[in-house]
């Protein structure tokens, strides 16, 4: 399978200015790939810098070495060097990101919020919604809820919405920044199964999974990122 | 004692004041800017305003433009609000023929200059006859917009959206354009004017008047001009055109139909008659035999004669 | 969305300068605005935002430097270039500018419905009934009752003018529009409203918009990308969450670390 996603010596650092312009390493020289239909997850302690490799290759952090290429059709886009119009377009169509955590837009009902990535990508309104009330249902969130907006739903509740708008739409990169975390087991079992399809259609995964029995079940390999970790932090 | 009453009657003759009052620089300055208006039909041509021995509110603007251009040999009307036998018209009558003592007349046909508050006479005006109007506020943007440097830009790029914006309001709160006098027009497809504060009844004589108009704004230091034949629109929307008032009932004294009425009150128990507004066309027909439904009545022989009752 | 496909920007400035005499408002300030696009202009009061702001919309004239704007047919203008009457028409058809203050931007003495139709009116507009039924749509979709129509914006509260104002705006399908502070001074709950309703219209009608603020939220919700001002000078710019997630400067640190958490 071709590659989808490589990350080329990628650095980063913190400098706290607050705090007398003290400098965190994050991590130094990432470097790994990720093909079509291959989950690759990261491993490592909390701290080890999973979280900020997926950021940086979102483009919600920036990069301060090296580079981070995802290949777009015929082209190769260095997120790294990438100008803020091309990230958005790289958002909007190619990479995917599902987070823990919904960033909830007011007054916006349930349903529309999963359909709305899949209506930026050309789906005509009426089939991105009957889409995004299948997906709701199959993450079992009640019915009565999809017409409400999240904002008053429960933690669970909240992220299953974001899940399900995670995964609705196509993006040939998707990243999964613990989507399972705090779900029952069905859920879980519901996120695996949404993993296999995406890898079935040919997407590039990069996950972080604290969870022991998710990760064993998707995870085509673990790449450990203590080993990118600057020798200061070690 | 002097004998005050034989020294005004020949003001005009010794050198106490120059012919029509004002001096003859003036007379020039004021001709000027009635020639830029002239050239420029609609346009507020700022000029340097004298005092005069008259409040403002009463014609000093109006009074300025005659001055500037009366000849010895000129025949003057003088009207107010349609009538020559109101208080404003009387004095300024009297001003001239005190300052000039040219010629002055009732008689619409008779005049040269006719110098206007208020209305426009109802018998066509001719090429030979100069109609002048006493302005108040010369500035039709003035209503929404009261920055004299923007409304001045506004006429220069032709930005007149707002001027239909008081149409627009006057539809929304009244169903139609209640705007019933100082009704806005268009002048030669170009500046947006204001036609001073006659009723709208008479914005269609303003269009392609065979006399020449002119307008003066005597508080305001303004002068502006229609040209004899020139096109003057009054602003409307597609879906509420320009109407003109409509009168139910002809002229209680000379029956005329399709002129501007006044309403008269008789006594105090509602009596009342619509009589023209247009004094001397008025007089005109009914020495000509025509008579309206009222004329026979006892309380009309008070009103509408020159004499006192 | 497909916003940002476009080859061309919309808007390019170039070390835009302003002085006022000679202490600096804005100093060589340059960027490209993309079709679509919201920028956000951050900093704390005498930053220069609304100076800037002020610039790039024609209303003050910069001492140096060079914006141009790509005018609906194609061409690139020199916006300090165009003559009186061109700046006008970009003004009240192709531009928007919504101000802090309601009262700025409305005519305080005219109906509502009046306030959105002026700039039909002014593009000669001539039947009333399509100007009412455009007013009136546009109040639709900007939350405001029809039956408010006929009442002047003096008895309306601060958020239905400040909607008002967008409507006003928004009625001749501009394709910029300025903003400055648009949220300022309203309640929490009204704030959110607006700011809901903006980020639709805005995604909706594909608006370009550059909105000075220095509410770090509002620039998070409303914003593609974000400059950070300080002193007159950009000291920061990118993808507004990058930005705001990942500071560079240490201003930008110490912005970002002064709002309030909830």
């Amino acid at each position: 399978m071709p590659v989808r996603l490589y990350l080329n010596n990628v650095g980063k650092s913190f400098t706290m200015h607050l705090q007398d312009g003290a400098v965190i390493p994050v991590v130094d020289n990432v470097e790994f790939s990720v093909d079509a239909g291959e989950c690759v997850v990261l491993g490592g302690p909390s701290g080890a810098g999973k979280s900020s490799i997926l950021k940086m290759i979102y483009g919600n952090y920036r990069c301060d070495e090296g580079q981070i290429l995802v290949t777009v059709g015929d082209e190769i886009i260095n997120v790294a060097g990438a100008e803020p119009r091309r990230i958005l377009t790289l958002r909007e169509s190619t990479i995917g990101y599902v987070s823990q955590f919904l960033r909830t837009i007011p007054r916006v009902p349930a349903e529309d919020v999963v359909a709305e990535p899949l209506i930026a990508q050309g789906t005509g309104e009426t089939e991105a919604q009957d889409m995004a009330r299948a997906l709701l249902s199959r993450l079992n969130v009640p019915e009565r809820l999809w017409t409400l907006p999240p904002a008053t739903f429960s933690g669970g509740e909240q992220q299953r919405v974001n899940i399900a708008r995670g995964f609705i739409a196509h993006y040939p990169v998707l990243l999964l920044d613990e989507p399972t975390a705090s779900l029952d087991a069905a859920n879980r079992a519901v996120v695996v199964r949404l993993v296999e399809e995406k890898k079935a259609q040919g997407v590039a995964m990069v996950g972080i999974l604290h969870d022991q029995d998710v990760r064993d079940q998707i995870a085509d390999r673990i790449v450990d990122v203590t080993k990118f970790g600057s020798e200061a932090a070690a | 004692m002097t004998d005050t009453a034989r020294i005004q009657d020949s003001i005009h003759e010794q050198d106490e004041y120059n012919f029509a009052y004002l001096d003859e620089q003036t007379k020039r300055m004021i001709r000027r800017a009635i020639l830029k208006g002239i050239a420029i039909p609609g346009y507020q041509v700022p000029f340097a305003s004298r005092e005069m021995p008259m409040p403002y509110g009463w014609g000093t603007g109006g009074v300025q433009v005659t001055a500037a251009i009366l000849g010895r040999n000129d025949c003057l009307k003088m009207i107010d609000q349609g009538s020559d036998d109101t208080t404003n018209a009387v004095s300024l009558r009297g001003f001239f023929e005190k300052t000039a003592g040219v010629r002055t007349t009732c008689e619409t046909a008779e005049a040269t200059i006719i110098q206007t508050r208020h209305r426009i006479p109802e018998k066509p005006l001719t090429g030979e006859q100069i109609l002048v109007f006493q302005v108040p506020i010369p500035e039709p943007l003035r209503f929404l917009e009261p920055r004299e440097t923007e409304t001045r830009k506004m006429h220069a790029l032709e930005d007149y959206g707002l001027m239909h914006v008081k149409l627009y309001e006057d539809i929304a709160r009244n169903g139609h354009i209640a705007t019933t006098y100082a009704y806005p027009v268009k002048v030669n497809d170009r500046y947006v004017m204001d036609p001073s504060p006659t009723p709208k009844f008479d914005n269609p004589k303003i269009d392609r008047m065979a006399a020449l108009q002119l307008y003066g704004a005597g508080r305001e230091k303004r002068i502006y001009a229609i040209p004899p034949h020139t096109k003057v629109r009054s602003l409307d929307f597609e879906d509420y055109p320009f109407e003109i008032q409509q009168f139910d009932k002809p002229c209680g004294l000379c029956g005329a139909d399709n002129v501007y009425l006044d309403e008269v009150i008789l006594d105090d128990e509602g009596g009342r008659m619509f009589v023209c507004s247009d004094s001397d066309y008025c007089e005109e027909r009914r020495a000509q035999g025509h008579l309206g439904p009222m004329a026979a009545d006892p309380a009309a022989a008070r009103i509408g004669t020159k004499e006192p009752a | 969305m497909t916003l940002f496909h476009a080859e061309d920007p919309l808007l390019q400035v170039r070390n835009v300068t302003r002085y006022y005499g000679d202490r600096i408002g804005c100093s060589e300030v340059s960027f490209d605005l993309w079709p679509g696009e919201v920028l956000a202009i951050v900093g704390e009061s005498g930053s220069g935002k609304t100076t800037l702001l002020n610039c790039l919309s024609t209303r003050l004239a910069p001492t140096a430097g060079a914006i141009e704007y790509r005018m609906r047919d194609g061409a690139m203008r020199n916006l300090y270039q165009l003559s009186e009457a061109e700046r006008r028409l970009l003004m009240r058809t192709d531009w928007g500018f919504v101000h802090q203050n309601a009262a700025d931007g409305l005519r305080m003495n005219v109906s509502a419905g009046a306030n959105v139709g002026e700039r039909l009116m002014a593009v000669g507009a001539r039947h009333y009934g399509n100007i009412r039924s455009a007013a009136d749509d546009w109040l639709g979709r900007v939350e405001i009752d029809s039956d408010r129509i006929d009442d002047d914006p003096r008895s309306f509260s601060g958020g239905m003018r400040q909607r008002l104002q967008i409507a006003r705006n928004l009625v001749t399908q501009p394709r910029l529009v300025f903003m400055d502070e648009p949220t300022g001074g309203l309640d929490v709950s009204v704030q959110a409203r607006l700011l809901d309703l903006l980020r639709r219209l805005v995604a909706d009608l594909g608006l370009s918009v550059v909105i000075v603020t220095h509410d770090l939220a509002v620039a998070r919700l409303l914003s593609h990308r974000i400059m950070v001002m300080r002193q007159g000078n950009v000291i920061e710019t990118g993808l507004t969450d990058q930005v705001l997630d990942d500071p560079r400067e240490p201003y930008t640190q110490l912005l970002v670390s002064s709002i309030l958490q909830v």
